[in-house]
Formats: C-alpha cells, sequence, structure tokens
C-alpha cells in the first residue's frame, strides 16, 4: 500500500490560480511556476517591481536569556552583526561542517529573534536548533504554519512601500521593522532572493491576501506582475544565492560553496568551527564555481563540467540567464583555484559546449549597490 | 502558412503540413504554450537524413528541453535561421513565422498514421487529464 502526502496549498492559492498562475508541486507545495512568462516576470523584477507567494518558507522564534548563545553556537556567521532591527545571512552548521540550512536570523529584541529558513528544512531545523538548546534558557519555537509570506521585490518597489509603510524605506539591507498590518503584527524586512532592492512581509495568514492584492494595487503605476518560481530561480541565480538541496546540502561546506565571507572565526566556538579552521588552513578540495556558456544551448543540473577533455564536477544549478542572454550555471569543481576566463566545456545533449569560469554573482542588482 | 486545421500533429506535439512531395514540420501551438519562454533553438543539419518518430532537433524554454522528432523519414531540405536566431519566434508564430524545417519525404504514406486537427485536440485533452 501506497500513501501520497497531500501536496500543500498556501492560503494564496486561490489569488495564484485567479491572477493566471500554472501550478505546480514544489517539493510538496502547490505554487506557481509562471504566470504570464518567466521573462516577463523577470524583467519586472529587474527593472521595476514583482510580488511573490513565499508563503512555504519556515519561521522559527528563538526566544529566552539564552537566544543569542544557541545561535552564535550553531551559525557559522557572527550574530553580533544582528543588532535590534537587523538580520544577517548565515549557515546553520552539522558537526561535519556542512549545512543544515543556509538562513536569515533577525534580531527583533534583546533575546528575541526571527529565524527565516527553507520550507523543505523547517522541520529538520527546528529539531537541530531545539537539539542544541540542551538546559539552557531559550525558548524554540517553529511558528511555519503559523505566517504566510510575500517578497515585493525591484527597483521601484521602495516607491510603492513609501505609502504602505515609510519606516520600511528607511530600513537598510537586512533591516527588520514590526508593523501592525490590517490588525496584525507583522514583519517587514528589507531582503529578497532576487539581487534586487525590496521587502518580505511575513504576516499572520488572516492578512496575507489583503496584504497581497494591497501592494498589487500600489504597484499599478509601476506595472508590479504577479511572479512564479522560475522567475524566482533565474532572478536567484543570476544573483550567486544559493539554492538548499541543490548547491548545498548536509554534505557540503560553507567554504566549499564559495560562501567563505559567511564563517566568522573569531566569535568564539560554534559547531564544526575546527573543520572550517581547518580548511581554511589546508584548502578544500572542490569548490562551487560559476560558469557561463560561451556557445548556444541552456546548461541543466546535472550536466557535467570539464577542462580540457578531464571531468571536474556536474553542475548543480544552471539556466538560460535572462538578463545575460546566455546560459549560466554553477556546479563544484574538482579544481577549487580556477580564475574568471579560463576555458572549460559543459556537456549538453552529449555535445561539448565551449564554457568560461565567472564571477559569481553573474549579475548585480539594485540589492548589490543598495545606499539608503 | 497553413491553419490548424490544415495540418496533421504527432503525439509528439510536432505538426507537419505536406505539399506533395516536401513537408513543413514546427512545434504546435499548444507545445509552445506548455514550455514556456523558449530561448533556444538547434535545428538539424542542411540536407540531414532523418527517420520518422527519431530526435533530429531540440528546442529549449528557460525551465526545460524539449527535442522534436521527425513526423516522416526523408530528408531535410530547407532550415528556417530566423526562428534559430530568434527562438521567441515559436512562442509568437509557432504555425507560421516559426515553422522549423522542411522535409522531402521518402515514404509520403507515412503521413497518413499522424493525427489530425481533432484527433490531435483528444489527444492533448487526454494528456492533460
Amino acid at each position: 500500500m501506497t500513501t501520497v502526502a497531500a501536496v500543500r496549498k498556501t492560503v494564496l492559492n486561490e489569488t495564484m490560480r485567479k491572477a493566471g498562475g500554472k501550478m505546480v508541486d514544489f517539493h510538496g507545495w502547490e505554487l506557481p511556476i509562471q504566470f504570464e512568462g518567466i521573462l516577463k516576470e523577470h524583467a519586472a523584477v529587474r527593472n521595476s517591481a514583482g510580488i511573490f507567494d513565499v508563503s512555504h518558507m519556515g519561521q522559527i522564534l528563538v526566544t529566552g536569556p539564552d537566544s543569542f548563545k544557541l545561535l552564535q553556537k550553531t551559525n557559522a556567521n557572527d550574530l553580533r552583526k544582528a543588532t535590534v532591527g537587523k538580520g544577517v545571512y548565515s549557515h546553520l552548521l552539522n558537526e561535519k561542517g556542512g549545512l543544515v540550512d543556509d538562513i536569515i536570523a533577525f534580531c527583533l529584541a534583546l533575546n528575541r529573534y526571527l529565524v527565516i529558513v527553507n520550507a523543505t528544512t523547517s522541520t529538520k531545523d527546528f529539531n537541530w536548533i531545539s537539539g542544541k538548546a540542551g538546559k539552557s534558557n531559550v525558548k524554540v519555537e517553529n511558528k511555519s504554519d503559523d505566517y504566510s509570506m510575500v517578497a515585493v521585490q525591484g527597483p521601484n518597489v521602495p516607491k510603492m512601500m513609501e505609502i504602505f509603510a515609510p519606516e520600511a524605506v528607511k530600513l537598510p539591507r537586512f533591516g527588520i521593522v514590526e508593523k501592525k498590518i490590517f490588525g496584525e503584527d507583522c514583519f517587514i524586512s528589507r531582503t529578497g532572493y532576487t539581487g534586487e532592492d525590496g521587502f518580505e512581509i511575513t504576516a499572520p495568514h488572516s492578512v496575507i491576501v489583503d496584504i497581497w492584492n494591497k501592494m498589487m494595487e500600489l504597484g499599478k503605476p509601476y506595472n508590479i506582475v504577479p511572479c512564479g518560481l522560475g522567475a524566482r530561480d533565474t532572478l536567484r541565480l543570476e544573483s550567486g544565492y544559493l539554492l538548499y538541496g541543490a548547491d548545498v546540502d548536509d554534505d557540503h561546506t560553507t567554504y566549499e560553496s564559495n560562501y567563505g565571507w559567511v564563517v566568522c572565526l573569531d566569535k568564539g566556538d560554534f559547531t564544526a568551527k575546527n573543520i572550517l579552521i581547518k580548511q581554511k588552513t589546508e584548502g578544500i578540495t572542490r569548490k562551487l564555481t560559476g560558469l557561463t556558456l560561451k556557445g548556444g544551448g541552456v546548461p541543466r543540473t546535472g550536466c557535467k563540467i570539464f577542462k580540457s577533455g578531464k571531468e571536474l564536477g556536474e553542475l548543480a544549478s544552471a539556466t538560460y540567464s535572462p538578463t545575460l542572454k546566455k546560459g549560466i550555471g554553477v556546479g563544484y569543481l574538482s579544481e577549487p583555484n580556477l580564475k574568471p576566463g579560463e576555458a572549460l566545456e559543459v556537456e549538453i545533449h552529449g555535445k561539448m559546449v565551449p564554457a568560461e569560469v565567472s564571477k559569481v554573482p553573474f549579475h548585480k542588482g539594485t540589492a548589490f549597490t543598495f545606499k539608503l | 502558412m497553413p491553419k490548424q486545421e490544415e495540418v496533421k500533429y504527432t503525439k509528439t506535439h510536432e505538426w507537419i503540413f505536406v505539399q506533395g512531395q516536401e513537408a513543413t514540420v514546427g512545434l504546435s501551438d499548444h507545445a509552445q504554450h506548455e514550455m514556456g519562454d523558449i530561448v533556444f533553438v538547434e535545428l538539424p543539419k542542411p540536407a540531414q537524413a532523418v527517420e520518422k518518430e527519431k530526435p533530429c532537433a531540440v528546442v529549449e524554454s528557460v525551465k526545460s528541453a524539449f527535442d522534436i522528432y521527425a513526423p516522416v523519414s526523408g530528408q531535410i531540405s530547407a532550415l528556417n535561421e530566423e526562428a534559430a536566431k530568434e527562438p521567441a519566434l515559436i512562442n509568437q508564430s509557432p504555425m507560421d513565422k516559426a515553422w522549423l524545417f522542411k522535409i522531402t519525404l521518402s515514404n509520403p504514406d507515412q503521413v497518413k498514421d499522424l493525427m489530425d486537427w481533432n484527433a490531435y485536440q483528444d489527444f492533448v485533452k487526454q494528456a492533460t487529464h
């Protein structure tokens, strides 16, 4: 006998369908892969404004006198950077230095942290963090079922937000503000997964449809469009953002994923610190490396990567880049010290297509050039 | 160029319009719609011999790759370089500007096995429900 797990629907499901969303099963969540088209949605976010239902994302609340200590111990990044009203992007590490998840930890108040985690890993993350709490004075709660989330992204989004929540427009990158929206306690953070300036709104289910509709209304002058998972993926890959489960997982470390800037070795003890120190001093044997196709074709996950005929690895994530109008991808290569411009080949449909090592991010949007 | 009703269809979503010994082949409107934004086309080689139901070209959208199968056997007699240069044409005009290639038929009887418009409509309905 087999049992099929029911596909979970976000509160915005009906709204997505009515807006023309082409729904797919995304790791057990029914979400739109696209509306009118990935290229149109991608361009809207790069040039003006787009809105995404990201309600599948998880929320873990860590509170109490030892909350800082617990997060500092389980994370590669330094939680001291997350001062009140600010968040920090970090890697939650296992004992081998691999990633339990990649997360953003926001400090809402002293001894009160909101951790935004990936959908597929929220239970695993919750178990991991609670497991590390031991007898310390801290409360870890998985709030993932209590919140919905929308991401409003693009260079014109601050102009829309000026009307809706002027305090949010004053936020720095990774800033967060708590705000009553339609009578409910919500969070607005200046974060996103697109490489453009913008905000993510975390809200109780009861008000998320109203928030979505309000954003669509405020975005009208900027031709805001609803965007799906397709555009979310092309936007994040151009920006060099990691996709958990594809680019990183329990078996790849922060250094191997080429996110060494996340590791703060000078912050005191944390999980797997000794392993990361060893990798930093002795070097790594594989590194997540960016490449750009020089020939035509669309690289895909799993395509093999060669250098002068020698196989070095395969693509973890790859796509056609709508901004650069060519194939891009990242993959773990067994030669970790390649320089941008070095020649590679990618095997696509049995043919060797010329490529070269690329700097990551492939494209820097307004999130990278952000100034208050 | 032909109307949808005037051409034959394959189960792999190519359309084929036969005029005498030559047939024009493209991707069905249903298939282009399902694929989404098309960004790359690899056409067959000039004068390449093609075999019925064997892949001879590739069309790729942002999200997926799609093999194009020869609806009939024969030899490639023309290629639409415009479609290769501007793959978005396949989304905009799959039955007209974005035909993909022409085949000189080696066995015209093979056309009889293909679906007409109504049969293809039924086939698409069955496949999607």
